[in-house]
């Protein structure tokens, strides 16, 4: 089972849930889960997320496996210059 | 991704050299073709009508006298390029944007462009178009901006990020919070607190090259564009999503640059130059003023920043607290957020909080500016932690390196830290000479950190070996900063070449797969993975032809040092082949050979730098002089050094411009006063001392070579560090920049930083 946190603007969508536990192999796993779970988390996971683990930003990596302790959370998309 | 991407720890021979640059060569001669140096036959003069208002309802547009005007092949406005957007705000912005709808939104804003023979008659035509506008009241400063009272730039927009929804509309768009632990328990246990405002004002990228590019959309639904950008792929998507194109039929070549720093990932005029060709049926070339550029093209935010910072008298900070409040122009973006999570990136905090407040106002769309808003929350955070420091009477650089993050710590915007580099920064910058050398009279001493993310994305590469053994290496992401010079670098190092064997070129996006951009300190940390990537599958291909060669299995062939070698003792007369043997008979052994590469690149890790300035006032006029400057910044591992000290170097200049000069100063009619290289001024080769660069080299575990993205991080700490040095020269805490010589003779009248 992997922990994850929300950032604060997803909160709201995901019935106010900060930490929400899911059980997930990778980052696609994950974030497939948290749709079907929030519904309403779908249009950001599809548009605006990028997913930290352990301190490293993913933005595109959905095949990035999760360790089981792994530390995850949803970021906004950064802009970068 | 099936690349295993994961640091190896290998001798390196061409990577960490210094040859010549590719492009040196074709830049000092003016032979390299920029944005405006592409023509086409029959190729028309666009030029767009600006608003001359801060804010105005446009009531009526009449372009038929301009239509009238021999020479005029197209007029067009926002009636020609139709909403396609489906609902998409972000992508309606950018359209609304290029060319203004319903409303100009700041001074210089598009309201209409035509297309001409010649510039002559392009001219006289945009003085024809009629536009009947009704004044609206503006606002440009961010605090007046986000007043309940102040004029409203959109009427249906409600603060977002708080809860209950607010019951009136707002000028500011959003509101997002960082932290963790109890900042009041944390403030509670303080010794000392220091709690300071500060302000940045905007500054622009101040690129050398304006934007430019050539249109040309043909009758049969194709397009072509020629244009100076970080990321033709993107410009290529955008703008068919704008212009109802299929992204297959438009072909984008992106040109030189001559300086992006973010301002050239977004598109300004180049939908409009596509809907002028449309139009005219033939070629338009659009190449923005200096005072276009200036006006209608992407600054970053203006500011305004509350930080309170608390600590023990044993030097350790016991909370910290910023609200951050950043412009985005007219449309929402995400840049007070930005600036609220790279804050308090710097430090391990028991208890802190940072808000952000996305602001809108009559000025140009703000637009990404290297390590996009870190620099300014940088200023604020790192002005109060070294007043904290002094206050407690510790050294700044020690009181740093005790709070600093470390591997494990919880960030302050939210993910817990794997090995990070700021403290071997701090303690470099702690044993470097210039931290005791001697200051005269009148000259002040600051450092200061800074932080940011770095990211990778999505990256494809082809790499040809030519039928001499040469080879050519096709990449997708732009050169910004000397990218196809590191690449050929880490070509040659994994093929086992030498560099003048291989040439680097970037590819249009019709001969090769889609590309993001080149942002986020991404370019070589990205392309650099697909092209050892690439190579490898081209080292495959390699041993399956020497296998064949030698009619031996191809389990036997193994490549070490640029050769084919047999393995095994039946093998002991099998000379090796090298790539140059192996290609020159390659139409014998299957045909040529290649190696392709797509994947995405992540995994860039985060970056931090420390720096350090020496500062010289003159108190007669309040100017400032440079005298030292050093640059520590974490590189991973430094492909080419010569271009990553120029990437520390030009951070830095660029941090200094901005933190003593550079400021978009607004009249009272809400129109910019200062649109040009003469009253706005960026630092000259004679303003800069020689920037002084350490390079530190910890490996990313994400990347085989060990490489970090190294272009943003170093405009990070300028300001602050200019400012402490500042601060320290005169006297007086400076929280406003830039620190202009009016700034600086002020405080030193008033005792006040502004």
């Amino acid at each position: 089972m992997v922990e994850v946190t929300l950032w604060g603007g997803l909160v709201p969508l995901a019935e106010n849930q900060k930490t929400i536990t899911v059980e997930a192999g990778t980052v696609r796993e994950l974030l497939r889960k948290l749709q079907e779970r929030y519904p309403g988390l779908k249009s950001a996971i599809e548009n605006d997320v990028a997913v930290v683990v352990d301190g490293v930003v993913y933005r595109d990596d959905r095949s990035k496996e999760l360790a089981a302790d792994a530390e995850v959370f949803l970021m906004r998309r950064l802009a970068g210059g | 991704m099936s690349f295993d991407a994961e640091f190896r720890n290998q001798q390196f021979k061409s990577v960490g050299s210094r040859p010549l640059r590719p492009d040196g060569i074709d830049k000092v001669t003016g032979r390299a073709r920029y944005g405006a140096d592409f023509n086409m036959p029959g190729q028309l003069v666009g030029r767009v009508l600006r608003s001359p208002h801060a804010h105005a309802r446009i009531v009526r547009i009449d372009t038929s006298r301009a239509e009238a005007v021999k020479g005029v092949k197209a007029v067009v406005t926002a009636a020609d390029l139709p909403d396609l957007t489906n609902g998409d705000a972000e992508l309606l912005h950018i359209l609304d944007n290029c060319m203004a709808r319903t409303k100009a939104l700041y001074d210089g804003h598009a309201v209409a462009a035509v297309a001409a023979i010649d510039a002559k008659a392009a001219r006289e035509a945009l003085k024809l178009i009629e536009i009947e506008y009704e004044v609206l009241p503006h606002v440009v400063d961010v605090d007046a901006a986000a007043q309940s009272d102040a004029p409203l730039i959109d009427e249906t927009l409600f603060t977002g990020g708080v809860e209950p929804k607010p019951a009136k509309p707002s000028n500011v768009a959003n509101r997002s919070e960082f932290g963790h632990g109890d900042v009041d328990a944390g403030f509670a246990q303080a010794d000392v607190i220091v709690e300071r405002s500060f302000r940045t004002e905007q500054a622009h990228q101040g690129y050398i090259e304006p934007h430019a590019c050539v249109a040309s959309c043909n009758p049969d639904g194709t397009a072509d564009m020629w244009v100076c950008t970080q990321g033709h792929f993107v410009y290529r998507q955008i703008c068919a999503d704008l212009l109802g194109l299929e992204v297959s039929k438009l072909r984008v070549t992106s040109s030189e640059i001559g300086g992006g720093f973010g301002g050239k990932t977004h598109v300004w005029a180049e939908p409009v130059a596509l809907a002028l060709s449309r139009k005219a049926g033939r070629p338009v070339k659009l190449v923005m003023s200096r005072d276009e550029v200036f006006r209608a093209s992407g600054p970053t935010s203006a500011t305004s920043i509350d930080v309170k910072i608390g600590a023990r008298k044993d030097g350790t900070i016991t909370a910290a607290v910023a609200h951050l409040r950043y412009t985005n122009g007219p449309y929402p973006g995400m840049w007070a957020e930005l600036g609220a999570m790279t804050s308090f990136a710097c430090y391990d905090l028991e208890n802190v909080k940072t808000v952000g407040y996305e602001v809108l106002v009559n000025r140009p769309k703000v637009a990404a500016y290297r390590a996009p808003s870190a620099p300014m929350a940088a200023f604020a955070v790192e002005s109060a932690i070294d007043e904290l420091a002094g206050k407690i009477g510790m050294d700044p650089v020690a009181f740093r390196i005790r709070n600093a993050a470390k591997e494990g710590t919880k960030s302050s915007y939210g993910p817990v830290y794997g090995p990070i580099g700021i403290g071997p920064t701090l303690e470099a910058a702690q044993s470097h000479p210039h931290m005791s050398a001697p200051l005269g009279p009148n000259q002040g001493r600051g450092m200061a950190c800074g932080f940011w993310f770095n990211f990778g994305g999505q990256t494809c590469t082809d790499l040809n070996v030519n039928a001499d053994g040469t080879v050519t290496l096709a990449v997708g992401t732009v050169d910004v900063g000397g990218s196809r010079a590191s690449l050929s670098l880490i070509a040659a190092e994994e093929l086992g070449i030498a560099y003048d064997d291989v040439k680097a070129v970037v590819a249009d996006t019709a001969t090769l797969g889609y590309n993001d951009m080149t942002d986020g300190s991404r370019g070589t940390f990205s392309s650099s993975m697909a092209t050892i990537s690439a190579a490898r599958n081209a080292i495959d291909v390699m041993r399956h032809r020497a296998a064949l060669t030698w009619d031996i299995p191809v389990e036997d062939v193994v490549w070490e040092d640029g050769h084919a070698k047999a393995r095994g003792e039946n093998y002991g007369n099998l000379a090796p082949l090298s790539v140059k043997d192996i290609a020159a008979e390659s139409g014998k052994t299957g045909g040529p050979i290649a190696g392709h590469s797509e994947l995405v690149a992540d995994g860039a890790g985060v970056s931090f730098a420390t720096h350090i300035c020496d500062v010289e006032v003159d108190p007669e006029t309040g100017a400032t002089r440079i005298i030292r400057y050093t640059v520590i910044q974490d590189a991973g591992k430094a492909v080419h050094p010569s271009y990553v000290e120029g990437q520390y170097q030009g951070g830095a200049a660029q941090g200094i411009g901005w933190a003593l000069n550079e400021e978009y100063i607004y009249g009272e009619d809400g129109r910019l006063q200062n649109p040009g290289f003469l009253d706005y001024r960026i630092p000259v080769c004679s303003d800069l001392p020689m920037i002084d660069t350490q390079i530190l080299e910890i490996p990313n575990p994400n990347h085989p070579y060990g490489v970090r993205g190294v272009g943003e991080t170093s405009i990070v700490p300028p300001l602050a560090a200019i400012g402490n040095a500042i601060s320290n020269a005169v006297g007086v805490r400076m929280s406003h920049i830039p620190m202009s010589p009016p700034r600086i003779r002020a405080a030193l009248d008033g005792g006040a930083g502004s």
